[in-house]
C-alpha cells in the first residue's frame, strides 16, 4: 500500500505529534480540573496561590493605634471615630519603613466628600451636616479651622 | 493505482485512528463534566451592601484601587457607587463621575461628554447611592466564555484571573452582564473584583469593607448561618441585580430600588 495518498496523512499525524508534545511541555503540571468542574474549574492551581500572596497595604487602625494611641484616644469619642486612619493618612502599607511618612489629604475637596450637603431622600447622607463650599470661608483648608480628630463644632481647634 | 474502495477503507480506518487518540487522552469523568458538588464547601463568600447608609464618599473606590493596584487615574476600576436621581416628574438621572473615586460633590448629574444636567433639589423624589462590585455569581458566564481557562471559579465562589494565562481576549469583559471586568492597562489582562482574595483568606476584610466609615458594605460567609451577612440576608429583604440572567449572584443589596440596573 505505498502511495502519495498517504503522504499528507503522515503530515497530519506529526503535526498531532507536535501539538500534544507543545501541550505537554508548555501547559504547567498544575493546570487541570479543579473542585467546580469542568466548566468553572479549569485552571493552573499554582495562581491561587499568588493570588493569596500578594501583600495587603490596608492595615486599617489596628495597626496605627499601637504607636499613636493619643491619636486613637482623642477620634474615638467623636462622630469621625468610624473613618479609618488610612482614609485621610493614605494606605500604610509597612509603614514606617515605606511610606516613611503619611500625609493626610487636607484638601477641602477631600472633607466634602461627605460634608457637601446633598439632602437625598431614601440616603442617609441626607443625615450628615454640610456646608456650601462657595459659601463657607473658601480657598482655606478646613482644617485651619477644624481639627478632623475632635470636629465638634462648639470646640474649634 | 489506489482503487476507490481502498482509498474509502484506508480513510476510515486512519479517521478512527485519528480520533481514537484525542477521546482516550483523558478520562472524562462525568461528575467532573456536570459540575456537581459532592458535598458543600465550608465557605462561600458573599457580599451585602446597604444602599441607603451609603453617602457617596468614595472612599471604598479610593481605598481599592490603592490596595489593589488599579491605575488611579485611568478610567478602570474594580469597585464604583453610582448615584441615582429620580425626579418628581419621573426622570432619572444616573451618574458615577471618575467611578465615584473622588466622592459626589455637587448636585449636578455628570452625562458624559462634557455634559451636565442641573437637578433642584425641591424637585428630587428620591434619591441614593448604589455601590457595584463583582457579584461572584454561582453560574459566572465571564468562566464559561474564556477559551484557556485563565479565569476560573473557586470553590468558595470567587472568581480570579491568572494574568499569566490570560490573552487578553476580552470575552470575559463582553461577557460580565454587570460590565464588571475591565483590561489591566499595567498587566496586559483582564481584571476584576476578587474580595481582596489575598485579605479575606488571611482571616480580614476587604479593603472597600474596611474603607467604609458607614458600614455600608459588609463580607462574610455564605455557609456559616451566624455571620452577619449571611443573617441579613436570610431574615431581611434583599435583592440581587438582575436575577433574570439566572447568574445566581452573591451580591445582596439592601433596600435596592427598582431603577437601579
Amino acid at each position: 500500500m505505498k502511495s502519495h495518498v498517504w503522504r499528507p496523512l503522515y503530515v497530519v499525524i506529526a503535526l498531532v505529534i507536535v501539538v500534544l508534545v507543545t501541550r505537554y511541555i508548555y501547559v504547567p503540571k498544575d493546570f487541570a480540573v479543579h473542585e467546580r468542574g469542568y466548566m468553572y474549574g479549569w485552571y493552573r492551581a499554582g495562581n491561587v496561590e499568588q493570588w493569596k500572596a500578594v501583600p495587603d497595604k490596608f492595615k486599617t487602625n489596628e495597626y496605627c493605634k499601637d504607636c499613636h494611641p493619643e491619636k486613637e484616644a482623642l477620634i474615638s469619642k467623636t462622630p469621625h471615630a468610624s473613618i479609618q486612619c488610612e482614609n485621610c493618612h493614605g494606605l500604610a502599607k509597612v509603614h514606617p519603613a515605606d511610606p516613611p511618612k503619611l500625609a493626610a489629604d487636607k484638601s477641602r475637596e477631600f472633607c466634602l466628600r461627605c460634608h457637601y450637603p446633598l439632602p437625598y431622600p431614601s440616603s442617609d447622607r441626607s443625615k450628615i451636616k454640610g456646608i456650601d463650599p462657595e459659601m463657607h470661608n473658601p480657598g482655606i483648608e478646613c482644617s485651619n479651622c477644624h481639627n478632623p480628630h475632635k470636629p465638634s463644632l462648639r470646640r474649634l481647634k | 493505482m489506489i482503487k476507490r474502495r481502498d482509498f474509502l477503507k484506508g480513510a476510515a480506518v486512519g479517521l478512527t485512528g485519528l480520533a481514537l487518540p484525542f477521546a482516550a487522552a483523558e478520562l472524562i469523568n462525568p461528575q467532573t463534566v456536570t459540575a456537581r458538588k459532592t458535598d458543600r464547601p465550608k465557605v462561600r463568600w458573599a457580599f451585602l451592601v446597604d444602599t441607603v447608609r451609603c453617602v457617596g464618599c468614595g472612599l471604598c473606590v479610593r481605598a481599592c484601587k490603592h490596595e489593589n493596584e488599579v491605575p488611579y487615574d485611568a478610567n478602570v476600576t474594580r469597585t464604583w457607587v453610582e448615584r441615582y436621581v429620580l425626579t418628581k416628574d419621573k426622570k432619572l438621572f444616573a451618574d458615577t463621575p471618575k467611578a465615584g473615586r473622588d466622592g459626589f460633590t455637587t448636585p449636578r448629574i455628570d452625562l458624559g461628554m462634557g455634559n451636565y444636567q442641573e437637578i433642584r433639589n425641591e424637585d428630587i423624589a428620591k434619591a441614593f447611592f448604589v455601590s457595584k462590585l463583582c457579584n461572584q455569581c454561582e453560574n459566572p458566564p465571564c468562566v464559561q466564555v474564556c477559551p484557556v481557562g485563565a479565569t476560573y471559579q473557586l470553590p468558595d465562589g470567587i472568581m480570579l484571573v491568572d494574568r499569566e494565562w490570560c490573552i487578553g481576549c476580552g470575552y470575559c469583559i463582553m461577557a460580565c452582564p454587570y460590565g464588571i471586568r475591565f483590561f489591566h492597562p499595567k498587566y496586559h489582562a483582564a481584571d476584576k473584583c476578587n474580595f481582596c482574595y489575598h485579605r479575606i483568606t488571611k482571616g480580614m476584610n476587604t479593603a472597600c469593607v474596611e474603607a467604609c466609615p458607614y458600614q455600608a458594605r459588609q463580607v462574610g460567609n455564605f455557609e456559616n448561618p451566624a455571620d452577619p451577612v449571611t443573617r441579613a440576608v436570610m431574615t431581611e429583604r434583599v435583592r440581587v441585580l438582575k436575577s433574570e440572567y439566572g447568574t445566581k449572584p452573591h451580591v445582596f443589596y439592601r433596600e435596592l430600588a427598582e431603577e437601579v440596573r
